[in-house]
């Protein structure tokens, strides 16, 4: 059983590296913005893509061809890839895990204390549960529907949490983001995403990790 | 307390909120029942005067916190740094990460904070500060009078399916220290205080099981699995905790008792949107996962039917009756769990 379904899957992994190096058709390829191994280029808000659920990305593709995720640069994109290859790219970007891509962005100490305290325990007073509560913790993410964090752009989280505050992104499950984002001033979701984006995407601190070398 | 016999001054406020709540369309819950009800509880019913308060005025908006509250618990930057202080933040890392910071006492996957919504800070998630000021209490539960530490054993034996520490034990001077930390400013006996326990929901007729599991699986399955075991991180930890099975609370557990899943989930879930569901869907659900399998009681006598008639004999528990092919309770995987 295992056999017969592990033959599809590695010619559609294979499709997927393709698709993702070189494009299909109209649709180009991921690693022109995504990068070589889906690190993202992070000021420039190209997110970070790379090891996050397979489910999640193919949700994601579907949501910029029904519209309830809406990208100048990703809607057409995903429009023009074929539906039948959606699963192999995800399958693909799925699999990597390159290091954190570097970022010119000056660290906000500041920002990343407060974020990394709302991160974890929230702000129940304004109803607000910490990011990690769903996300796990420190952002490695959760199951299908509870993308990764670590380690993502800080412009891109900034972004999608504005997105959801004005309705321009409605793909979230039962409008659990739209609801939190609504309760986040400009200070708490530039400091979430601050500290998200000084994690590596293993979920330990970024910064830390490198202080031994130094 | 509502567990024991209630007294005239309870009475009074009893008859008080009935006059209330014709005004406002609630109805205050049957005093016999809810000390029935009570008899099964983790956690007391909610006093009359909790509820009226708690409960949400219409129109407001989903997922906003109920109502103002009484009180409000101090703020962590007023934790003392000296030894005290040392043991307010252990308790308080306890309540946060409790897998990791009372393992030895801990016998499935749920933390303390799954039902004390923000380290124990959020009314009407079974705030640490209300309870802290309601002890020591006559408990129905086990027919005696019962310290704040007692009572924290019950959480351990109970909700986490694990082992009573004992008294003085580090884990529990911690919770308790954490807990009169929480609490100073609220008068010792308030047992009135808004917010305290979970919201009393009148009462439905019956449950629709069927209906319950719609709900579950619209509103609940995306975090806990649609088979109810919850959901973990890539590291092992467990974000969403499993509602039933081996590895969610024993059958002795407050939470096993519908009217307190009822409230609880009414004014807390989907976490971050409490008060969206309406009574009637928060009851179901609440009765569709009360009406599958968990560890068993740690105080079985024996046989089901026997631990029903002692422990479970209220409508309130599915402890003992037959659901599906199975009783509950005949089956169980073992209680107190702890590696």
């Amino acid at each position: 059983m295992s056999i017969l379904l592990a033959y599809p899957l590695t010619a559609r992994a294979a499709g997927g590296r393709d698709i993702f190096l070189h494009g299909v058709g109209e649709a180009a390829a991921c690693s022109a913005c995504h990068g070589e191994a889906g690190e993202g280029q992070p000021d420039a808000g190209f997110p970070r893509i790379a090891g996050l659920d397979a489910a999640y990305i193919e949700e994601q593709l579907k949501s910029f061809v029904a519209g309830t995720r809406k990208d100048d640069t990703m809607t057409p994109i995903a429009n023009a890839l074929p539906e039948a290859d959606r699963a192999a790219v995800a399958n693909y970007v799925s699999g990597l895990n390159p290091p954190l891509a570097a970022s010119e962005a000056k660290q906000d100490k500041d920002g990343i204390a407060k974020g990394a305290e709302l991160a974890t325990h929230g702000n129940w007073p304004k109803g607000l549960a910490g990011c990690g509560q769903c996300h796990g913790p420190g952002g490695i993410g959760v199951g299908t529907a509870f993308p990764k964090l670590a380690g993502q752009s800080a412009a891109y989280i900034e972004k999608q949490l504005n997105d959801w505050k004005t309705g321009n992104r409605t793909n979230d499950p039962l409008a659990l983001m739209a609801g939190v984002a609504k309760r986040l001033d400009d200070d708490q979701i530039k400091a979430v995403a601050a500290y998200y984006a000084s994690r590596n995407p293993d979920g330990t601190a970024a910064a830390e990790a490198k202080e031994p070398a130094q | 307390m509502t567990d024991g016999k209630p007294s005239a001054g309870e009475w009074l406020v009893g008859l008080i909120f009935i006059g209330l709540a014709v005004l406002v369309g609630y109805s205050l819950p049957h005093k016999s029942d809810m000390a029935r009800f009570a008899d099964n509880g983790d956690q007391p019913v909610a006093p009359a005067k909790a509820v009226q308060k708690a409960a949400p005025a219409s129109g407001v908006e989903k997922g906003q916190p109920a109502a103002k509250t009484a009180f409000t618990p101090p703020d962590d930057s007023k934790i003392p740094d000296d030894d005290f202080g040392k043991m307010v933040k252990l308790g308080q890392a306890i309540f946060h990460d409790t897998q990791a910071n009372a393992k030895e006492f801990v016998g499935n996957d749920l933390q303390c904070s799954n039902c004390h919504i923000d380290r124990g800070r959020l009314a009407n998630s079974a705030p640490l500060w209300a309870a802290y000021v309601a002890y020591p209490a006559y408990r129905s539960k086990n027919d005696h009078v019962n310290t704040f530490q007692e009572r924290l054993q019950g959480c351990f034996r109970y909700s986490m399916n694990g082992k009573a520490p004992p008294f003085n034990d580090k884990v529990l001077v911690a919770l308790e220290s954490y807990a009169y930390f929480l609490a100073q400013g609220l008068p010792t006996g308030d047992t009135k205080v808004a917010g305290r326990g979970y919201p009393a929901l009148a009462k439905p007729a019956n449950f629709d099981f069927q209906k319950g599991e719609q709900v579950y699986q619209a509103k609940c399955a995306l975090c806990h699995g649609a088979d109810g075991k919850g959901q973990k991180a890539a590291d092992g930890s467990t974000v969403f905790p499993p509602l039933w099975g081996p590895r969610s609370f024993n059958w002795g557990a407050g939470m096993g008792s519908i009217n307190n899943a009822a409230g609880f989930i009414k004014a807390n879930m989907p976490l971050t949107q409490g008060n969206s569901l309406s009574d009637e869907d928060a009851w179901n659900v609440a009765a569709f996962l009360d009406s599958h399998e968990r560890p068993q009681d740690p105080r079985f006598t024996g046989s089901a039917a026997g631990t029903r008639k002692k422990y479970h004999d209220s409508r309130m528990s599915l402890y003992g009756t037959k659901v599906g092919d199975t009783v509950l309770g005949e089956h169980s995987p073992p209680s107190s769990t702890v590696p």
